[in-house]
């Protein structure tokens, strides 16, 4: 294919040493190189895909970086997201990257957007840039990034991840399909569980990110065959490469239309889930209100259940994370049944396949008060509104308030927090 | 017999199987016979009698939709695979 960029850079005599090794390949030689040089890339996402790929580009002498994140680094993201470290903990992503990439290399240009990405802004953010990563960790961010990079006749290099399972493709609709003719619509939420609920092998990003600059410095340059129509999926457990094949999809919703026609829409909605993969406090009470008004989920401290406990009192806390979290800080007397297990057996109810109390929900007393525990509280909550649905009664689902971490935090400071 | 490559999302309703031998002449038949062994997987694969737009199945590196759909012929030792829909970037 040929290059996505037409420009050629100036190099100095710096970059020139410093690019050798590079430059002594006959297929890639001083032209590829002044194309980087002339190019310029938007990376979606300064996380676990975004800290390679951010780094290799800037490393190979991509011109211009752009980086569109929000967040602020924690030191739980450093497991897998190596473009930040220790003395940037509490630093915004895109500042404590642009530190990294200054110092790995002084010639790259950084432009940083610490904004969450929106129909309101994305073209806007898109438009100056030859080529967008997308290395996102939500569906309806990926959905917004495939959208705008349409209309704007942008090429998008798509990662995604899961535990051990990764995928990679290149989204080019001037040339083959969109995201969108491989995934017309998202999966219904709550089927598909997001890195922080299911976990990410924290080496898979590196993987699959690096893949991702690879594609990215082959568009730029016009050197060998990108993955427009096809996509690599990739099982770290087994270490299989298996490629298929992705087709235009003549009816594609998106890229079947004239691209001036594309419009973006509300990709929360679209979804039916938030734009993030982790769930503040704020945003949990609104869909509470969503839900139902009338009946919030009630909430229990963990200092109030801890009061409790001290006086003797011993209500049933159902702990609903997964067997591999309890290894890592648990409560005492609680009983074990994971999220994805009763999700199940609620459907298995609900359907009429399985009586109550063939089911792990035969556990879960309905003529006492029952306390639910998660890590965060997220999951809890969505497992007392699926018992809502089998007839509990709103008022005796009660949930531990930011779940074991609210408990290492108030209560018991010897407690790990993950 | 066919054998079906179940990702991760999906294999909470398979007792974590990665991988299903299943009988079944076409794609239909051995999603069916599936969905037979695994109760749960149903509602997540179909939407009445048609596959649900967000399924992606492939027999070997194409896409059934592209081949005869659910009428797609099997042979044995065929490889089937449903490809999920997933978002994480490790944010």
């Amino acid at each position: 294919m040929k290059p996505i960029v037409s420009d050629l850079g100036d190099l100095s005599n710096d970059e020139i040493r410093r690019y050798g090794r590079h430059l002594i390949m006959p297929e890639f030689g001083m032209e590829a190189q002044r194309r980087l040089k002339a190019s310029s890339v938007l990376i979606v996402g300064t996380g676990g895909l975004g800290s390679p790929l951010a780094l290799y580009l800037a490393a190979a002498g991509v011109g211009r970086l752009g980086l569109v994140d929000y967040d602020i680094v924690d030191e739980s993201n450093l497991q897998r997201q190596i473009i930040h470290g220790q003395s940037t903990v509490g630093v915004s992503k895109t500042e404590s990257a642009e530190r990294r990439l200054n110092d790995l290399n002084p010639f790259l240009e950084i432009v940083r957007y610490d904004v969450p990405l929106t129909s309101d802004n994305a073209l806007e953010i898109i438009a100056p840039y030859d080529l967008v990563i997308d290395g996102t960790d939500n569906f309806p961010t990926r959905y917004l990034v495939n959208d705008a990079c349409v209309k704007l006749g942008k090429p998008n290099v798509y990662g995604s991840i899961l535990r051990f399972e990764g995928q990679l493709s290149v989204f080019y609709a001037q040339e083959g399909p969109c995201y969108r003719c491989m995934f017309p619509e998202p999966p219904p939420p709550g089927l598909v569980p997001n890195c922080a609920e299911a976990g990410v092998l924290g080496v898979l990003p590196g993987t699959i990110g690096t893949m991702q600059a690879t594609e990215a410095v082959k568009l730029l340059t016009g050197i060998g065959d990108p993955m427009i129509g096809r996509m690599l999926l990739y099982d770290a457990l087994e270490v299989s490469f298996t490629t298929i094949k992705v087709r235009k999809n003549p009816k594609c919703p998106v890229c079947s239309i004239p691209a001036d026609q594309v419009e973006l829409i509300d990709y929360e909605e679209f979804c039916g889930v938030p734009a993030h993969d982790h769930a503040p406090a704020e945003a949990l009470s609104t869909a509470e209100e969503a839900f139902d008004a009338d009946a919030p989920v009630p909430q229990i401290t963990a200092l109030a259940l801890k009061a409790r406990l001290d006086q003797g009192e011993s209500p049933v806390i159902i702990d609903v994370r997964n067997p591999p979290e309890l290894e890592i800080a648990a409560l005492e007397n609680t009983v074990l049944i994971p999220k994805p297990q009763i999700m199940i057996a609620v459907d298995e109810v609900l359907s009429g396949r399985k009586p109550i109390e063939d089911t792990v929900i035969g556990q879960i007393p309905r003529d006492r008060e029952v306390l639910f525990l998660c890590r965060s509280g997220v999951r809890s909550t969505d497992v007392i509104y699926a018992l809502r649905d089998l007839g509990y009664h709103p008022a005796s689902l009660i949930n531990v308030e930011g779940g074991i971490l609210a408990w290492a935090r108030e209560v018991d400071a010897s407690m790990p927090m993950y | 017999m066919p054998n079906i490559r179940i990702p991760t999302p999906l294999r909470a309703f398979t007792s974590n199987e990665a991988q299903v031998q299943v009988g079944g002449a076409t794609v239909g038949e051995a999603l069916s016979n599936l969905t037979v062994r695994f109760p749960e997987l149903r509602q997540h694969l179909y939407d009445g009698e048609t596959l649900r737009s967000f399924v992606n199945v492939y027999l070997g590196d194409e896409d059934v939709r592209f081949l005869d759909g659910l009428e797609t012929n099997l042979e044995e030792g065929d490889s089937l695979r449903i490809i999920p829909s997933i978002a994480g970037g490790a944010g």
